[in-house]
């Protein structure tokens, strides 16, 4: 099977898969994990506040989108945000907002999910006298948690959080069903248009494997430097 | 300045912590607060900085009342000091941002003036050389100095002790005990949860003993050690005296 490997398919590639296919890939990931992180603390921030409604609704939401398989939730934004804009604004034709902006909206709400329990597990972990010690002192609640409380709970779970965005670099791949030119978009393309598909599916296996790999040795080595000493 | 009346807490309707607990401190004055453990003493002094909140009675620091819903908690709380069993302070951040933190953040002080007067105040508790360090780099000693050092920064009218030696090792408990008498010595008004009955014979006005969430005994320093009017408190002495 492999006598027959043509590596030269795959160099011939390089540009189009990285330049187009890894720049979307790493585009997409970094935003989501960006918009994710901010929506997912507000949401682990809103389960925590003790006002319940506030806390049933986060919990509903986190609930929800934990449920759904991720390829349908692409999917049925990328189909259903056009009427939502449609509706929003009053527009008498369904917005088109792109496949781009589609996914990134997709991938922060459903990461967010991910990411809030993440960040309520780090906030739980600070001692309640932390708090304390802090109102103690005169600050407010969003002066404890801005001060106090979130920057020791992001330094306690720097690492796992690192590693859910590891996983949604992989996940960031499901894209394909929107036909979307990401890396394994870009290689599928070339795989059916040479008729090479050992070669170039097996190199997009190889990319994504080292990439993820360096990224959780880097995880360890990040742990170490930026643990609180204790 | 603080005055506390007639105040009831429960955790549950079946389980009230403090029952009619009514005592004053005037300004100026040391206040020790014993007690045997699961007495109420630390959630009361809790309460006179709303950190605790309680169902009846009221509780007047300076004149504002901490359980009214309008009144400015943070800023009631800014200038009221609060030195913690487990010190609490804040392990990510240097020592001198621990002092540093409120005084920029609430008080409004340019980071320059807090610095100065975090240093003044290290200096003060003998810890200038420490100021760069990480809380888990000190001994427990010299963490809790630090705590009263960060209180201390915010200019507080009342500091406020809750068993502030109780977590640390024996041969570290005189040390914070030095700051606190020179602190009691320089007229702070001071509410101090405590079993160490030195102190309290050192510098204490007054001694409350409760138990069972009742204030059993509220009276000046002789009286209290030279004959407690109760037989709780008569018992409570007896046993953290008698080693």
């Amino acid at each position: 099977m492999l006598g027959n490997f043509d590596f030269d398919v795959i160099r011939r590639a390089l540009p189009y898969l990285f330049y187009e296919g890894m720049t979307f890939t790493l585009t997409l990931t970094g935003l989501a994990a960006l918009g994710g992180l901010i929506f997912g603390t507000a949401l682990a921030l809103m389960r925590l506040s003790g006002l319940k409604l506030l806390g049933r609704i986060a919990g509903i939401y986190v609930d929800f989108m934990r449920s759904l398989p991720l390829v349908l939730v692409i999917f049925w934004f990328y189909f259903l945000v056009p009427y939502i804009g449609q509706w929003l604004t009053g527009a008498s034709r369904p917005i088109s907002v792109g496949a781009f902006a589609s996914s990134l909206i997709t991938f922060i709400m459903f990461e967010a999910a991910y990411f809030s329990e993440i960040m309520r597990a780090g906030i739980q972990s600070i001692s309640r006298g932390q708090p304390a010690a802090a109102s103690a002192l005169g600050l407010t609640y969003a002066q404890t948690m801005r001060y106090v409380v979130l920057p020791q709970a992001f330094r306690n779970m720097l690492p796992v959080l690192i590693t859910q965005t590891i996983v949604l670099f992989q996940d960031t791949s499901l894209v394909y069903v929107l036909s979307i030119t990401d890396f394994l978009g870009a290689a599928s393309k070339v795989a059916q248009r040479d008729g090479r598909l050992v070669e170039m599916y097996l190199f997009a296996a190889v990319v994504y494997f080292t990439i993820s790999c360096i990224a959780s040795f880097g995880v360890r080595r990040l742990q170490a430097r930026i643990a609180i000493i204790r | 300045m603080i005055e506390i009346s007639h105040v009831n807490k429960w955790y549950s309707p079946s389980f009230q912590v403090l029952t009619d607990c009514t005592t004053s401190v005037t300004k100026g004055e040391v206040v020790v607060v014993c007690g045997p453990s699961g007495s109420g003493k630390s959630t009361l002094i809790k309460c006179v900085n709303a950190l605790e909140p309680f169902q009846s009675g009221d509780i007047l620091v300076d004149g504002t009342k901490v359980n009214d819903p309008k009144t400015n908690l943070p800023k009631l709380r800014s200038r009221v000091g609060m030195v913690f069993q487990h010190f609490e302070l804040f392990p990510h951040l240097k020592i001198i941002d621990n002092l540093c933190l409120a005084q920029e953040k609430v008080l409004g002080r340019g980071h320059d003036k807090s610095v100065t007067k975090g240093m003044q105040l290290l200096e003060r508790v003998g810890l200038k050389e420490q100021a760069q360090k990480f809380p888990a780099q000190l001994s427990g000693g010299q963490q809790q100095r630090v705590a009263i050092a960060r209180a201390l920064a915010m200019d507080p009218i009342v500091m406020l002790f809750d068993e502030p030696t109780s977590a640390l090792d024996p041969e570290m408990v005189s040390e914070v005990l030095d700051v606190m008498v020179d602190l009691a010595r320089e007229g702070m008004t001071m509410m101090v949860v405590t079993h160490e009955m030195g102190f309290a014979r050192k510098v204490a006005n007054r001694v409350i003993f409760m138990d069972r969430g009742e204030i059993v005994e509220d009276a000046p320093k002789e009286d209290f050690f030279g004959k407690p009017r109760s037989d709780r408190a008569q018992k409570f002495l007896s046993k953290i005296l008698s080693h």
